[in-house]
This record gives structure tokens, sequence and C-alpha cells, in this order.
């Protein structure tokens, strides 16, 4: 620790602190453009001067860094004055510089409002202008579909450049030109290819990168918003929904540093639209093989004369990815009052039971485990598509010092780091764990391996057990062993055992033909249900699921209700409300709340307070908002490895073939759609 | 005046042959190994004896340089970086060296990897530089031959030289630009500290000297740091290589000592003033990026470091710039403007945008286009350049601007009150482009 004076205030920071950090915390405010804390320093916004005692001239203080400060003549601590007249005069310089070439176009910038530049100019310039050459014209660059560009407003930060090549991993950005000509664009201006670019708008200081989707469109000030949780994947990032009125304008990232820091993907941020395009907005019967607007009495009547006197082996029920846990809670009380065990939440990854515990199916280092990680081995996963933020932070433990990765999957995806590639399926996990290939040495050695088996290789989740068990991956202190799921819903209808009851049907069986008269699908739209049954749908969108359905009952989608989700590391979140469903739709629970009073069943809970107290009561770990629950890994691992494994050679795949259109939400919306194509084109083109 | 025995760049006019044996007959490479076995610690005492202040343009002394590289390697290799990237105007003396006496500075690097503990060093070639790139790659092809270079070679000391050809610009000669270009980046100055003595070419400890401080190096050792500190005056000692540009009868590059005043380097060398000494309206001495000095104070000043820091000024690379009164003053330095916003690498604010606004508001007082109140706030906006960029290139910026104003204040006033007092169309507004 070494001792500082920050505007005469005494503070003990560690030595290699920068001057900026040791000035916030002696509580002096820096303001800055270029410098996050999350990129790499810049030092090139020179906003952030401040006068150090004994130095020529004011220093960068977000680069400057306390050990390299001289003490004085009789070992004073340094000294840091932020409040001096030099320092006003070199900001109020900086800033001056910063606005002769930019735009006085702030009444039709989308930044205005939540714009560094116009809240400093605000704090640190002066009232008027002495520049008075002409300003520089830059043109618009196009650099993707979800980013728009209004280069006149750039002021060289280059956060976005950095942000790209060091978090994102891919080099689409960068700065040409030198002197004031010098432009940010991409190569030949292409689309940027990361799922992660809609960040680089967030992270403009300036009105230059804006959220093309939403651009013209909103203002910070009259948008409400609302704290929630994305469920686009199995993350679990965490977002702020802003609504005008009941719709949702805009999704941003929150900071949360044990899930996403503060990036979300831009699957995550642009299925905006999709929450508003192909919604069910009223129940619907199917009648002479078409669909017709109904009245919730209409369909419900129609569901209990269908259910009545049906054989309960006959029914089945099916939970999709985007459930949140009460609607899944309530439904299977529902049907286990009806007798029926033929359950299943598991679209992908049936070959999971939860009677093996919670390490079976959970991500058990958590994501900011990763950072502790010393060699990774992936196992029928690509997590870039799977779980974009997770593989984020496999790359920051990349970036930090040197870190083995292994894949084993039938492609070999660019997933921003090196890895080495194993193999294709369960015969190279099978010749690895026998020693036939130098990555168990790695393996072995490492201190904190980590085994992450995705759905693809679920099918060898107890060979992969048995590695992991052999490495050491599990210790005390740490847990090497992750199941990295897809969907939201799916580990939190693993914790309420969503699954079949005795003598029940698997998701698969219950999908073969002729197995069941009736089905009631909560929103499962990735697979195909056969002709034959009769479905009823509970849902959102109108997607594969509602052409299949012969009642439709409209629910209410992710951003439009209090559900409570559970993130592949197993840790308990809620959404909140930002907006209420559109039309007639309800919240799910209350939906099959009322249906059970028509079927004579009735659930036991009138609000969702007390639905919440009944799901608590049965499931306790539930109630802790925000926490993983720890469970005995090791324990779980000797039951995971005894698993008698498959022995057909088989090759893990990715369970996503578009990264874009994993969901109804998703598929929905059309700024999703153009991502789509740019990827497969980008695909196509890779490929030739 | 310097004596002829006393002059180190024996072949500065290419008036011999720049090749091997003619440079060995000169003395170069001659008990190179003698001075390699005196140790690192008696060589970096003699360059520090000698009082060599780097020949770059800042002026640091080079003894002390070598002395900051860690004595011994943490594991890390040592790289020396020689700065041939000389690209301020005005100066053209590593340009003969390394076309006329390219072994000196050979021998030189040689013993300057020796005292820092490097075996690996790079000359820095600027982009333009294509004969010079040629005749010193020819240079070092005959020094590989004749086993003075290379992994094992007749000094016992593994060493291995490159040339490297940079893309012509000139920020890349400042030294952490460099080191990013040469490490195959974008040439944009580093944030300093830490400094490349510390974390340099590819994170590892580097020196970075220019080509005349280097290419000294071997004469100095030979002849003693004590001859070298005899030449010139306290604190600025030794030769230094002058190039004289401008109104003279005859420009020229010339070694002298320093401290020649400036009436004797022009008179004896440069035969005389264009128009006689009543002719000088000033001077730029030491390369374009300092600040003018007036006929008056530099005409009889001592040509080194103090004297012309005193004045306001610099000695810079010595590369003297002279003008006669036929010099449009206000446009002279309005072109040295726009050569400062040309080369501005757009990294830091102050400097990206300020060489602009400068060089705009300058072209328009060389016209008088101007407000007499817009020279104040030129020279605030210099002084909001000044010492708040990341590297030197906005000083460099602003000295001249500042040297103008200071000196040439009322030319620049008398510009404005003859413009408006002729009758004037307004100018064709145009959208900007």
């Amino acid at each position: 620790m070494t001792k500082i004076l920050v505007d005469g205030t005494e503070v003990d920071v560690p030595a290699d602190y920068t001057l900026l950090q040791a000035c916030e915390i002696a509580g002096a405010e820096i303001p800055r453009f270029c410098f996050h804390e999350r990129l790499s320093i810049a030092g090139n916004c020179r906003m952030c001067l401040v006068e150090l005692k004994g130095a020529p001239k004011p220093v960068a203080s977000c680069a400057y860094a306390v050990k390299d400060c001289r003490p004085g003549p009789n070992g004073e601590p340094p000294e840091v004055v932020t409040r001096s007249g030099l320092t006003k005069k070199a900001r109020e310089g900086v800033m001056e510089f910063l606005l002769i070439n930019h735009p006085l176009d702030c009444p039709i910038c989308d930044q205005g409002g939540h714009c560094d530049l116009q809240d400093q100019a605000m704090a640190y310039g002066v009232d008027s202008t002495r520049y008075h050459e002409n300003k520089r014209a830059v043109e618009e660059k196009y650099i993707g579909p979800l980013v728009r560009t209004a280069m006149n407003r750039c002021i060289h930060c280059t956060r976005c450049v950095r942000f790209l090549a060091e978090v994102a991993g891919v080099p689409d950005l960068g700065a040409i030109g030198r002197g004031e000509d010098m432009e940010i664009t991409s190569y030949l201006e292409q689309a940027m290819g990361s799922e992660l670019q809609g960040n680089v708008a967030d992270l403009c200081p300036v009105g230059a990168l804006v959220h093309k989707p939403q651009s013209y469109n909103v203002r910070p000030w009259e948008l409400h918003k609302t704290e929630s949780i994305d469920v686009m994947d199995a993350v679990g990032s965490a977002i702020r929904v802003d609504a005008r009125g009941r719709e949702v304008m805009q999704i941003e990232p929150r900071v949360s540093e044990e899930i996403n820091e503060e990036w979300i993907s831009d699957k995550t941020r642009h299925v905006v639209d999709g929450l508003r395009l192909q919604r069910l907005d009223r129940p619907f019967l199917r009648e002479n093989g078409r669909l017709r607007p109904a009245s919730w009495g209409e369909a419900f009547s129609a569901i209990a004369a269908k259910l009545k006197g049906a054989d309960p082996k006959r029914v089945g029920a099916l939970v999709g990815d985007l459930a949140g846990a009460e609607e899944i809670f309530a439904l299977k009380a529902l049907m286990g009052s009806l007798g029926v065990t033929n359950l299943d939440a598991r679209q992908t990854g049936e070959a999971i039971d939860p009677a093996w515990g919670r390490t079976a199916y959970t991500f058990g280092p958590t994501i900011p485990g990763i950072e502790a990680a010393d060699a990774i081995l992936l196992v029928g996963t690509n997590p870039r598509t799977e779980a974009s933020l997770l593989n984020v932070r496999i790359r920051k433990r990349w970036r930090m010092a040197p870190l083995a990765v292994g894949l084993i999957l039938d492609e070999q995806p660019d997933l921003t780091y090196p890895y080495t590639y194993l193999g294709a399926g369960t015969d190279t996990l099978a010749s690895l764990a026998k020693g036939e290939h130098s990555f168990l040495d790695i393996l072995k050695k490492a201190e904190r391996p980590l085994i992450i088996v995705g759905e693809g290789g679920l099918g060898a989740l107890g060979a992969a057990a048995a590695l992991a068990k052999d490495i050491g991956a599990v210790t005390d202190g740490w847990n090497g062993f992750g199941v990295l799921h897809t969907a939201a819903a799916r580990v939190g209808a693993l914790d309420l055992g969503f699954v079949p009851g005795e003598g029940g049907r698997g998701f698969s069986a219950m999908l073969e033909p002729n197995a069941l008269d009736v089905v009631f699908n909560l929103g499962a739209d990735e697979r195909a249900i056969p002709a034959g049954a009769f479905v009823i749908y509970q849902g959102t969108h109108g997607d594969t699921g509602a052409s299949r359905a012969d009642v439709i009952l409209p629910g209410a989608a992710y951003t439009e209700k209090s559900a409570t989700y559970v993130n592949l590391e197993g840790r308990v979140q809620t959404t909140n409300r930002a907006g209420f469903p559109p039309g007639d739709a309800r919240e799910d629970w209350a939906i099959l709340r009322a249906l059970s009073d028509v079927l004579g069943k009735r659930l036991p809970y009138d609000s969702l307070a007390a639905l919440r107290k009944a799901m608590y009561a049965e499931h306790p770990h539930l109630a802790a908002v925000g926490a993983v629950e720890p469970s005995d890994a090791a324990a779980a691992l000797e039951t995971l490895a005894a698993l008698p494994g498959r022995t057909e050679k088989a090759a893990f795949a990715s369970p996503i073939a578009d990264f874009y259109l994993t969901n109804p939400i998703a598929r929905a919306s059309r700024v999703l759609a153009e991502c789509s194509g740019l990827a497969r084109g980008r695909a196509l083109e890779a490929a030739e | 005046m310097l004596s002829d025995q006393d002059r180190i760049f024996t072949n500065l006019y290419g008036l011999h042959s720049p090749g091997l044996d003619a440079a060995k007959k000169r003395g170069a490479w001659d008990g190179t190994k003698f001075l390699l076995d005196m140790g690192r610690d008696w060589i970096i005492d003699e360059m520090k004896g000698s009082g060599l202040r780097g020949r770059g343009g800042a002026g640091f002394p080079t003894g002390l340089k070598w002395s900051f590289m860690p004595k011994k390697s943490d594991g890390r290799p040592h790289y020396l970086v020689v700065n041939a990237d000389e690209s301020e105007p005005g100066t053209c003396k590593d340009r003969e060296i390394m076309r006329h006496d390219p072994h000196l500075l050979i021998e030189g690097c040689m013993l300057a990897s020796f005292a820092m503990g490097a075996h690996a060093c790079y000359v820095y070639l600027r982009g333009e530089y294509v004969a010079e790139k040629f005749a010193l790659q020819k240079a070092v092809d005959e020094a590989y031959a004749a086993r003075l270079v290379g992994q094992s070679n007749v000094h016992d000391y593994p060493f291995d030289i490159y040339v490297h050809h940079g893309a012509g610009a000139y920020i890349c000669g400042e030294e952490t630009a460099l080191i990013e270009s040469l490490e195959g980046k974008k040439g944009m100055p580093r944030l300093k500290p830490p400094f490349p003595a510390n974390m340099g070419l590819y994170g590892c400890p580097t020196t970075v000297n220019n080509v005349e401080s280097i290419a000294v190096a071997g004469t100095i050792l030979r002849r003693g740091g004590a001859w070298f500190a005899g030449l010139g005056g306290k604190n600025n000692t030794g030769t230094k290589l002058f190039c004289v540009s401008g109104h003279v009868n005859k420009p020229c590059n010339v070694e002298e000592e320093l401290g020649i005043t400036f009436r004797e380097l022009i008179d004896k060398h440069c035969g005389g003033m264009r128009g006689g000494w009543d002719n000088l309206l000033c001077s730029i001495p030491g390369g374009s990026s300092v600040p003018l000095v007036p006929a008056e104070q530099i005409i009889d000043a001592k040509m080194d470091f103090d004297t012309l820091r005193n004045l306001g000024s610099g000695l810079g690379t010595a590369a003297v710039i002279v003008l006669d009164k036929s010099t449009d003053i206000v446009g002279a330095i309005a072109r040295i403007s726009y050569f400062y916003k040309h080369e501005s690498c757009g990294q830091c604010t102050p400097c990206r945008e300020g060489t602009g606004w400068m060089w705009r508001v300058l072209t328009r007082m060389a016209a008088g286009r101007a407000q007499k109140r817009e020279i104040d706030m030129l020279l605030e906006v210099t002084k909001q350049v000044e010492g708040h960029t990341i590297c030197a290139l906005g000083d460099a910026a602003a000295w001249p601007i500042q040297g103008l104003i200071r000196h040439y204040r009322s030319e620049i006033e008398k510009r404005i009150d003859q413009y408006s007092a002729n009758p004037h169309s307004d100018a064709v507004p145009m959208a900007a482009e």
C-alpha cells in the first residue's frame, strides 16, 4: 500500500493503482472519455489530466500508476491536485478541442440525454466557442445492422476498437488515417462479425455509434426502466428493460460482476421488436382445421371437454425454453392432480436425470470461477453461440495469462481464443481419458482444471465425469465440472423435477406418433408434435408450437411478468414486469390457475405471492434470489462417473444451429433475422 | 573551428569509398575487440565522461541513458534500437552518415549493444531513405562477411543487426511510436511510464538512440571520453553535425564543435549570408520544431544546447534553417504548422484537433484574413496543446507558433491591418469538406 495525497486528503492505495483510481477512492471526480474499467488503458482523450506535484506537466491520471509518482524531497507522499487552476485549464482546453469538430446536433442525436460529452461539457467546459473554421465532416460508415454511425460526432476515444479487439475478440474495427483525418471504420465497411457488437454503442461516450434498430425512436427521459434478467440463453444476463408506455423500447445491460459484467449479447438486446411482433393476444380455437379467435371461456371449456375422461397415461405436458419456475410449478401441480406422469421440460438434454443431484445439471465452477481455472476442456459445446457471455469470461481468462483449452465437437468454430482441437465425439473423449492425447497431461497438471459439458456432449456425461474425477477437477474449494445449458427454463424445471414420473414418458417418447391423446404444451416450439394428439399450446408467439395447436392460450413474455429463472450456474433470479401482456394475454401462472378451476382441480393459490410461498415450501433454495446453492460436487461426481457409459461412436453436435434464432421471440424479430442472414452469409464465405 | 584531426565523420561528403576497407583505413573497427574487452562499465563511464548529449533533438546525456538499462537480464532479451527515422524538416545529418560512413554506425551499434547487454540491434530507417537503406544494408552485409558482427564473430560477442525500413511517417521518429511501428503496429506513441528501458520493444528493455549518437561512440571510446569532453563548452561537449539550410550562399552539412557561433558557422562553412549579414531576418536553429530566433539574438549566439535554450529556442537536431528578409515569415510558420497537422498521429485529442486549428488560423493570418484578438487566442491554443499530449509532437507543433508570436506579432498585425484596409468581397461560403 502506498500513501498519496489527493487534494490534501491522504489515501492509502495499492501501488499498482492508477492515479484515477486513487482519486476516486479519495472522492475526487475525474472526467474521462477513453478510460473504461473493463478495457485496456488508451490515455488518448486527455480529459483526465491532473496536476502531479513535481511533474513538469499535467499527467493523464488514467494511465499513471501510483508507484510511478516520486515522493517529495523529505519522503512526503506524492501529491495530486484535481482542483487546481492547472487542472481546470487542462480540462477546459481538452474539452474545447473535443468540441471544435463535434457537430452541434444534440437535438437530433440519439445520445442526447445520456451523453458523456454533453454532461462533461456542462461540468468542465466553457460556454462559448472560439473556433470559427469549418468543422470536419466525416462520412458515415456501415458497420453492421445493429449500430448506426454518425462519424462527425466521433471523438476518437477508441473504446469501440478496444472492446471488439479485447472483449469480443474480433479484429473488425480499427482506425485508418492519421491526425485529424483519423477515422474509425471496419475493413471495407464490412459488418462487424461479433455477437456482442451492440455493446460498442453502449460504450461510445458520444453519439457516433448508436443502436440502429431503435434510432430516432426513443429519448432516455421518456422511458421507465425496469431491472430484470434475460432469458435468451441460460446465462441469465442482468438487463434493464426500458419501456415507453406499454411498449418495450430497448434492453440494456446492467452491471453484474457474477454474470455478464456489463455486456450483453446482440440477441438479448435486439430481441425487442420480437416482443411486439407475432404476438398471441387472444385465445384461439381450431375449428374445421382453422384457428379462430375465441374467448377464454370457450378455450377452457374445449380443454375441459378433451381432458374429461381422458386416460392420464395418454395425456402429456411439455415445457419449453422460456418458461418461468412459477408456471412450471403450477403446471406440475395441475398435471399431478390429473394423475398425469408424462411430464418433461428437456427439449434438449434429455439424458439428464435430476435425481443425480444438482452437479449433474448445473455449471459448478460458476461464471466468475472461470477466471480461476487454468485448463479448460469443452465437451460437445460451442460456448460462443450457446452462452456468449460465458465465452467472454473464458476469453477474459485467456487474456489474463496463457490458458490451455481443449475442444471436443463435430466442428471447429472460432471461439475468439485459441484451442486444441481434440476430436469430434465419444471416441475422442475415451481416448483422451486413456491418455492417448497429451492434453490429458495438461489437465492433470493443472491446479484447477475445468471440464465443461454442453448439451451436445450430455450423452457422454458419465465419461466426462469419470475424466473429471480422474484429473481431480473437484477438490476442496474448487468445482471444475460444469454442465452448460442453452435454455433459460431448463435448470429451474430440473430443480422443480419437471421430468417423467413413475411410468411416464420422456420428451422424445411423448413425441412418438400416437403416443398421446392430449398434449399440454407450455411454450415448447423447438420440436414438432406429430399429428393425432389434441394440443393445447400456452405461449407468447405464433411460432411452430402455436401453428400445431388446437387451443391456444396467450401467455406473457419475460418482460411482462415477474417470474423466477434459475440460470446455468443454479443462480436463482427473477424478472420484473416492465409492461403488460398484449390484448387478452395473461400471466402464465394465472392462466393455469384459471384452467385448474374449470377442470375442477383448483390450485391452492390465488396470488403470485401465494404460489411462491407454496413453491418455496417445496423448494426452499428458490427463495434465495441471487444466490447459488452449494452442492456436494464430489459425491455427485462419483454417482455420475459410475453411470454406464455409452459405447457407440457418436459425434458431439452443438444444439444451436443459428445463434440469432433460438426461440420464438427471437424468431419473431426482424432485426435478429437480418443478423442471422448476415451470419449465414459470412459462414458461406468462410466455407468457400 | 574544429581541426581536421578532431573530425569523427571523415567521409561526410562521400569523397572516399563508404566500403569496409576504406572505412577501416579511416579508423573504423580499429581495436573494437580491445574496447569490448574493457567491459560494460568502462564503456558507460567513458560515454558519461565524454558528456555526449543525445543528437536526436532532446539532448539527453547518452551515457546516462545507457546506464538506465538493467545491469542483469531478468530473462528478457535487451534491445538496441537505432532511430534513423530522420524526418525533422531541415535535418539531413543521419542520411550522410548512412550513405558515406555506415561502418561507424555499425561499430557504434555493436559497442552500444555490448554496453547494454543487447545481442540484437534494429536500425529503423525512414521510409523515404531508400538509397540509404541499400547503402546501410550493403555495409551490414560487408560486416557480416568480414565476421565483424553476427552470431559468431571476431569480437566474441554474438550480435545481430537488422535494417528495418519504415513507411515514412514523422511520428515514427518518436521513440515509442518507432517501437510500435517496429512491432508491426500503427505508429502511435505509447504512454510513459513505463519507459522503454523497462518495457520497450516486444515488452523488453530497450534503448532508442539517434544515428549520430551511436555513430560517434566508436571514436569517442577510441580517443577517450576526455578528448570529446575537451571539445566545445561545459555541458555542451564534443562535435556535432550541423545541417545548414535556407538563405545562405552554400547550404551544407558540416561537423563542428558545439559552441561555435552562428556567425562563424555561416561565414566559415556556408559562404556567408545571402545578401550579407544585414539581410538576416531570423533563424530556426534546431529543426522546424523549435521556436525561431530573430537575427539580433542569434547572430553571435553560441550554437549549443544551453545557449539556445536560454534564447527560448533549442539546438534540437542542429538543423539550422536560415531565413533572410525576403521571407514571408508568417507563411513559413504556417507551412511548418501544416507539416505538424499532416503528421499528427491522431491518437490524443489536443494534438489531433489542435494542429489543424492552429494551421487554419495561421493560414488566414498569413493572408491577413484574421482579427487581432485571434493572435492571443492562437497563442492560448498553442499553450493548450503544449504539454497536454502523449508525446512531444504537440509541443513541436506549438513551439514554432509561439516563437512567431513572441517575435513577430507586429508582422501579423501589419498584415491584418493591410488586409482590412483594402476592400474585399466576402469569400464564397463553402460547405465543410
